[in-house]
């Protein structure tokens, strides 16, 4: 017998091994190609696809074949006007196709495009962090064994006696029973009422009234025998509780970003800023199940805001680093305690303070901040070294390897910081 | 079942329709499995009236993702991985996407049963004409043509396959991707050469085949061993004789089959895998000789048992309507100089040469009784039955293309010779040009013009163990210069040197290429 097989379920994204392997050969292309999306990307669609380019003559596979030259004998179909022994002036592009030069033309064209293709949002963001590492991540308080904790998901069908639901399972139970006996149960009620009418005193009785009260009776012992037979309590009725497991994000991160909204951070530096945030922003999710952000911005006042008074507010006025950093503290020590939560901080700004404060804010990140965090980094983003830039220099040197600064100028350069800032221990930068 | 319809049955043409059915079949335009059950078996018993002989039909229906992914893998259901597929895969379905291009409507594996991909897309009326196209047409060409009964083993192919990829798994997993990866990249250079043209394989089935690897990879190496012995033999003398012995002592065509027998340095696995992709390459040899053949017999048959249909009151014209629209694009053949033109189209050219061998036996004319004494005249079915068994796409051409046709078609025959100027125009539809354009048009479809011939030539035995590969130039027709990346593919699949000489009829080299020794 001749068969229809319904296949449209199995084997989706059967290629997806192919194409793997094909964004693993041509790695640097593509690792190029997303280097230049996040230099040139606004902040907000950095989370998107990006097209690669790949030269043709790249993707090409070799293979023998004829080159021009030689003699060819080729058959054409749609003969206008030639005869035998006309000759023809040999079409431009070289290997004559015969009539005509422009179908030639137009295929030479396009046998040098490059090749082309999408990566998805995912295998963009893969790429993007491929050999960063979290600096001391501790991996075991990673998901890789994750915790669970079980919680009700409503109701199944199915399930263990243990979670056997009485309430909905009766409840189910009655709801058939009503279902299944009404119709039964309404002509069982008007046989009674007939049968009552036949039994009165007031009908006569005859043969016709005594065959259908024999007729009704035993009606109704069979219909009182078919309700009786419907269950009391069927498999069907029978209602579990769901619990289903979710797992619990045993590692929390929450991300410090300190900002210097003075005065004299115009808006191309606040824009490099945000690039710095958002990237690591991106990248600790890649590593957390639950990131907390706190955003403080400062001038010679620090105060915490939300995103969009973060980014998109302007403040004038001097700037002293230090209050950004007392902020900081208080809050690490009112909501996130440092043993159940991964502190990062990032902390941007043009190297401006006021020159008194560049040194308690030495004294503060050495002493109070770097003890709890796991990460601090600084980036500086004008080129003039300052107190600030010195005295933070002065810590890098003592504090070891869970503080970092940086100077970045320009947006290609924040990438680059980026990378340096986090790159993978032991992976060239 | 009925047993089988011999052609003789047919001389008077198709059995009669048993009885007319009362009403069409439904056509709307989304289709159901019901619907396709009924559909198929009313193409079935048409097909089997007119003594189309098939493999069974297996039809499995596939979203377009899954056609995309079929069409990556050289049109296999399961393939080993390769970065390659990836790459197609890609640029089909960017091509899909934008609409530059039809998904083809159907896939059809010459396997048995014979399996048929209808798209899950497709209206009604185009899986009734995938149905009569692919599970009838194709389907009673892979079992009837001589190129698929002597190359291809439909029953193993699947098989094979499916063993094949989980070989290369393997390998991938105990010798690492990128290995694998560029020894197949190799192999694949290597592809078009890697098929037997005149030697007839031995058909195996998959246990035969693995059954056989142990033994033949112990046994390989040992020959392999015996080749390369350094140790010298005792007298002198022999030496000498040793020292003039040719190897191959017969140039050989089978450029894979000589490196997966002869590679000094392959490891088993990697001679596996080239006997793999070598096997592979055979599968698909008749597909790539008999398009025309192939193509056009399967148009053929979709046209004329959906017309029958329609004739026998099974189909609405709202579905005549809608595949003949598609058949009429797929048959479209674009003129020389017309936008689009890309050659002959072989559907529009093997269709039409069914169709004008049908009508020289039903109709023939007296330039017909002239052409072709034997068939006009004679009863059809057989005649295209004879004409689909009996030939690929060279002799096909050679035997049938009509004079009609050719003036149908204005079929006209260039000569592009690099030493003169000018194209010459050899001949065109013309009593004087018949001959010329049909055999010219035969030698177009001859793979061995198509495909640069090239030959294991000689090995040096006992000096830097160097490979020389020998191009037989066909009219002077030199090799493109990619032939120097695939040369570096054949060093690294040889092991040593490999040198290529390109030889002009006269049998006087032209032009020399030379890869070293690949570093080991």
């Amino acid at each position: 017998m001749q068969q229809i097989i319904d296949r449209r379920l199995a084997g989706k994204n059967k290629s997806i091994g192919n194409r793997e392997r094909f964004l693993r050969r041509y790695k640097e292309q593509v690792k190029e190609a997303v280097r230049r999306a996040i230099d040139g990307r606004g902040i907000r669609d950095l989370q998107r696809g990006e097209d690669v380019h790949i030269p043709k003559k790249d993707v090409s596979e070799p293979v023998f074949h004829h080159g021009s030259g030689g003699k060819r004998e080729m058959v054409h179909p749609g003969n206008k006007e030639y005869v035998a022994g006309d000759r023809i002036q040999r079409p431009k592009g070289g290997q004559g196709g015969g009539g005509s030069g422009s179908g030639q033309a137009s295929d030479s064209g396009e046998g040098e495009d490059d090749f082309v293709f999408s990566l998805s949002k995912e295998e963009f963001m893969q790429v993007f962090f491929e050999d960063l590492a979290l600096p001391h991540l501790i991996r075991t308080q990673l998901a890789e064994t994750p915790e669970w904790k079980s919680h009700r998901a409503g109701f199944t069908s199915d399930g263990t006696p243990n979670n056997l639901h009485v309430v909905r399972s009766m409840r189910g139970a009655l709801g058939r029973r009503i279902a299944l006996g009404t119709e039964k149960r309404r002509e069982l009620h008007e046989l009674e009422q007939r049968l009552a009418l036949l039994k009165s005193p007031q009908t006569s009785v005859d043969d016709a009234v005594r065959r259908e009260i024999d007729e009704v009776e035993t009606r109704i012992a069979e219909l009182r025998r078919r309700i009786g037979a419907i269950p009391f309590l069927d498999p069907i009725d029978l209602r579990f509780r769901s619990r289903v497991k979710t797992p619990v994000p045993t590692s929390k991160a929450v991300m410090f970003c300190l900002m210097d909204v003075s005065g004299s951070m115009d808006e191309q530096r606040k824009e490099l800023s945000k690039r710095f945030f958002i990237l690591l922003y991106l990248f600790l999710t890649k590593h957390y199940e639950k990131i907390d952000i706190v955003y403080i911005r400062h001038h010679t006042q620090a105060q915490e805001v939300d995103e969009q008074g973060f980014f998109h507010s302007t403040e004038t006025g001097g700037t002293v680093v230090s209050s950004a950093l007392v902020l900081m503290e208080e809050i690490i020590r009112a909501r996130y305690p440092s043993d159940q939560w991964n502190i990062y901080g990032a902390q941007a700004s043009d190297g401006d303070n006021w020159h008194h404060d560049s040194g308690r804010c030495r004294e503060l990140l050495e002493q109070k901040i770097l003890p709890l965090v796991r990460y601090y980094a600084y980036v500086q983003v004008a080129e003039p070294e300052q107190n600030l830039w010195e005295e933070y220099a002065r810590l890098a040197e003592t504090s070891g390897t869970h503080f970092a600064m940086r100077k970045a100028t320009e947006a290609s350069q924040i990438y680059p910081v980026f990378r340096d800032l986090f790159k993978k221990e032991g992976a060239p930068a | 079942m009925t047993p089988r319809l011999q052609m003789k049955d047919l001389a008077a043409g198709p059995l009669p329709l048993a009885h007319r059915p009362e009403q069409h079949l439904p056509s709307p335009s989304d289709w159901s499995f019901e619907l396709i059950e009924q559909y198929h078996s009313v193409i079935r018993t048409t097909a089997e009236r007119f003594g189309l002989d098939t493999y069974p039909n297996q039809l499995e229906i596939i979203t377009a993702e899954q056609m995309m992914d079929a069409y990556a893998s050289v049109g296999m259901p399961v393939n080993y991985r390769h970065w390659s597929y990836g790459k197609e895969f890609i640029s089909t379905e960017k091509n899909y996407k934008r609409g530059a291009m039809g998904l083809a409507y159907e896939i059809v594996i010459n396997s048995n049963p014979c399996i048929s991909y209808l798209m899950e897309e497709n209206t009604m009326a185009m899986q009734a004409l995938v149905i009569a196209h692919a599970a009838y047409g194709h389907n009673s060409f892979f079992k009837g043509n001589y190129l698929f009964r002597m190359w291809t083993d439909a029953a193993s192919i699947i098989d094979y396959l499916v063993y094949a990829k989980n070989y290369v798994a393997a390998c991938e997993e105990k010798h690492g991707l990128e290995m694998v990866e560029t020894f197949l990249d190799s192999c694949h250079a290597l592809m078009n050469q890697g098929v037997d043209r005149y030697r007839r394989p031995s058909k195996r089935t998959l246990a035969q085949e693995l059954a056989e690897r142990k033994e033949r990879e112990a046994y390989a190496q040992q020959q392999v061993n015996d080749l390369w012995r350094t140790l010298p033999r005792r007298a002198d003398k022999a030496e000498e004789q040793q020292e003039a012995r040719r190897f191959p002592e017969e140039p050989q065509e089978n450029l894979l089959y000589f490196v997966e027998k002869n590679a000094p340095l392959l490891e088993p696995w990697q001679r596996e895998i080239v006997r793999i992709v070598r096997k592979i390459a055979q599968y698909f040899y008749p597909q790539r000789q008999s398009q025309v053949m192939n193509e056009g017999w399967a148009t053929f048959w979709h046209h004329r048992l959906l017309n029958t249909l329609y004739d026998d009151g099974w189909l609405t014209d709202g579905v005549m309507i809608e595949w003949l629209k598609s058949h009429t694009n797929v048959v479209y053949q674009p003129k020389v100089g017309d936008r689009g033109y890309s050659g002959l189209n072989p559907y529009a050219l093997g269709f039409a040469m069914y169709s004008d061998i049908e009508r020289i036996c039903r109709h023939p004319t007296d330039e017909d009784r002239q052409w072709f004494p034997d068939l006009a005249g004679s009863p059809w079915l057989p005649a295209l039955d004879h004409a689909m068994r009996n030939y690929k796409d060279e002799s096909f051409v050679g035997q049938f293309l009509s004079p009609k046709l050719m003036r149908d078609l204005r079929l006209f025959a260039i000569v592009d010779d690099d030493k003169k100027n000018d194209i010459e125009v050899a001949a065109i539809h013309d009593e004087s040009g018949y001959r010329r354009v049909r055999e010219a048009l035969s030698h177009q479809y001859d793979l061995g013009s198509r495909e640069p011939n090239i030959q294991v030539w000689n090995v040096n035995l006992r000096g830097d163990r160097s490979l020389t590969l020998r191009h037989f130039q066909h009219n002077d027709r030199p090799l493109d210069d990619s032939a120097q990346q695939v040369l570096k593919h054949a060093a690294r699949l040889w092991g040593f040197a490999v040198h290529l000489e390109s030889a002009n009829g006269k049998g006087d080299v032209t032009k020399r290429w030379t890869v070293p020794a690949p570093a080991h």
